[in-house]
């Protein structure tokens, strides 16, 4: 299939150039996030029935992880109001045209952080204490201010928006998991950069900043680090910047050969099988070792938990490919195969949301009209009961999630063996067993 | 052998494997009691497994707060106060593996609160796995051998 230029449409093309529609949207996004953070810091410390726990948790990483990222990349990213107060304090504006004037410290990120290492930690440290932080309202206010300060503070002193591209845990895997989104912004001819003069996507110009996530858009070819917040198409003199629809996971055709993105694609893997055993599963010594943060239980956990993303889950991946003749050197063998694991890890999050937001989903209307849990009943729906919803397809639904997971990663780890000039089949069936272990855990 | 023809034999394949019916082993059906404990966050026994058309009882004692037990698909629930016992019996009459849950909210885990009740021989589970394994055929028979 050919890839469909959206920005064809003078509509959609209007529609992202201008900063307006854009604003709207961050301005409704930031309102949200600031009330879940006063929600989770004032509201009841009863997680099911709190805005913050509920929209955050379940809500919003309902729409993410099932629409947003499969379907849009980093559409997310495009509208996330997290690094919005650090931006317009580093550019001392909101909308006007940038002055030539750095804001602040304007320093650039030192390279050894130029990677997505961070991204993994902050996203472990996260997971290690999820038990916690989803279902404690306080805890997901502290941890969404955290991050809105973070961004702040790393916007004073670096440029462009360092949170997003190096310490985000929400961003790293949306980069990911983007690879495998049916959308993408590239540019339209080569050569028209070649030749363009100051670079403006980049550096910016009068009609708009240079790229904030740091990217030249002239050399894009992947989704991982496009932030999609369309600057480049308001800079570019040329109107050589296209929103193309293309075919799914158009960008793991070119594997990466980075090790920070190969252990991310096991760190998501594993965090996904093991939330679905803890979270999900009937084993009450599991859930109370990860809710009790800081007793030995817990300290067995964190080591478990580290042991299967670092140890197990790798270490039988590189077992599988250590024997296979090859030309390519095993480190770069491991990280462009490793790519077989994105569209797996991607449906193994799938199956497990759709377990987890079916089940709590009804608390939505509950809190939808008690946010703060304090005995409102805005729009009447405050005392819905608990319910689950659509439990007779669920477990059809995982098993097409990941069957269809398993059959996008086999395709996936052909296309990269065939890279390196390898076998596909201990990749194939490292994805099989991996699949088996989680519909065991699912269903 | 015409690609369009092995992706329709794998297809039908892929419906037998998910929706071929299964002998039923024949075993009566007899009455079931569970004594179970609840506390937070768990189910004590947790993970239960019956024959088809049992009669199920499941006595509740809650240990700590107020704690319920919801079954999906079968939609039957019953809730126990602190120290005491609630009984809740169905019949056990849709074969496969459904979750339990608490419905009471009960702290800050609740949401995950969760057991396990198996009818009969987790078939859907089994029928995955055969599913996973012939889709993983279908794609090692779709390999193009390198030139």
């Amino acid at each position: 299939m050919a890839k469909i230029e959206l920005t064809r449409s003078p509509f959609i093309k209007n529609t992202l150039k201008s900063r307006y529609p854009q604003l709207a949207v961050f301005i409704v996004m930031l309102v949200g996030y600031i009330f879940a953070i006063l929600a989770g810091l004032i509201g009841t410390p009863v997680g099911s029935h709190n805005f913050s726990i509920v929209f955050v948790w379940i809500a919003w990483w309902a729409i993410l992880i099932l629409v947003v990222v499969p379907f849009f990349g980093r559409g997310w990213c495009a509208m996330c109001p997290i690094p919005l107060p650090g931006e317009w304090l580093q550019r001392g504006a909101v909308l006007a045209p940038p002055d030539k004037k750095p804001k602040w410290l304007n320093l650039r990120v030192p390279k050894m952080f130029r990677n997505i290492w961070l991204q993994n930690i902050s996203f472990l440290l996260l997971a290690l204490f999820s038990s916690v932080l989803l279902t404690t309202p306080s805890i997901t206010g502290i941890v969404l201010a955290a991050m809105l300060f973070a961004a702040i503070g790393l916007s004073m002193i670096f440029e462009r928006r360092a949170f997003c591209r190096y310490l985000c845990p929400v961003g790293g895997f949306i980069g990911l998991y983007s690879q495998a989104a049916p959308i993408e912004l590239r540019i339209k001819d080569k050569q028209v950069c070649v030749t363009c003069e100051g670079k403006p996507c980049y550096n910016g110009s009068s009609a708009g900043y240079g790229c904030p996530w740091d990217v030249f858009p002239g050399g894009l070819t992947k989704n991982t680090y496009c932030g999609l917040c369309m600057e480049c198409i308001r800079t570019c003199p040329h109107d050589n910047i296209a929103v193309n629809l293309r075919l799914f996971s158009a960008d793991l055709a070119k594997p990466s050969t980075r090790m920070d993105e190969a252990f991310k694609a096991f760190i998501m893997l594993g965090s996904a099988m093991i939330y679905a055993g803890v979270l999900l599963g009937p084993w009450g010594m599991l859930k109370d070792a990860a809710y009790n943060v800081g007793s030995n239980a817990w300290f067995v956990y964190v080591f478990i938990f580290l042991a299967i993303i670092f140890g197990i889950l790798p270490g039988i991946f590189t077992l599988g490919i250590v024997g296979i003749k090859s030309s390519t050197p095993l480190k770069h063998r491991f990280a462009s195969l490793s790519s077989a694991l994105i569209p797996l890890g991607l449906m193994f999050w799938v199956a497990f949301s759709l377990s987890f937001v079916l089940t709590n989903a009804s608390y939505i209307l509950a809190a939808l009209s008690d946010p703060l849990g304090l005995g409102w009943n805005l729009f009447g729906t405050a005392n819905t009961t608990w319910q689950p919803m659509l439990t007779p397809i669920l477990a059809p639904a995982q098993t097409l999630a990941l069957v269809g997971g398993l059959i996008w990663s086999a395709r996936t780890a052909q296309k990269a063996a065939n890279e390196v000039k390898v076998s596909s089949i201990p990749m194939v069936v490292y994805c099989f067993v991996l699949t088996s272990v989680m519909l065991w855990l699912l269903l | 052998m015409n690609p369009r023809l092995s992706l329709l034999l794998f297809v039908m394949a892929g419906l037998v494997v998910a929706f071929a019916p299964l002998p039923d082993p024949a075993i009566a059906p007899q009455a079931r009691t569970f004594r179970m404990d609840a506390r937070q966050f768990a189910y004590s026994p947790s993970d239960l497994q019956v024959n088809l058309g049992d009669t199920v009882t499941i006595q509740l004692l809650s240990t700590d707060v107020v704690h319920g037990l919801y079954v999906d698909d079968y939609d039957v629930s019953v809730e126990a106060d602190p120290g005491q016992t609630a009984t809740l019996t169905f019949t056990a009459d849709k074969p496969g593996s459904f979750r339990f849950h608490c419905n009471v909210t009960c702290g800050a885990m609740h949401p995950f609160m969760i057991g396990k009740i198996t009818v009969g021989t987790n078939n859907w589970l089994f029928r995955s796995i055969g599913l996973a394994a012939l889709a993983i055929a279908g794609v090692m028979v779709s390999i193009k051998p390198k030139a």
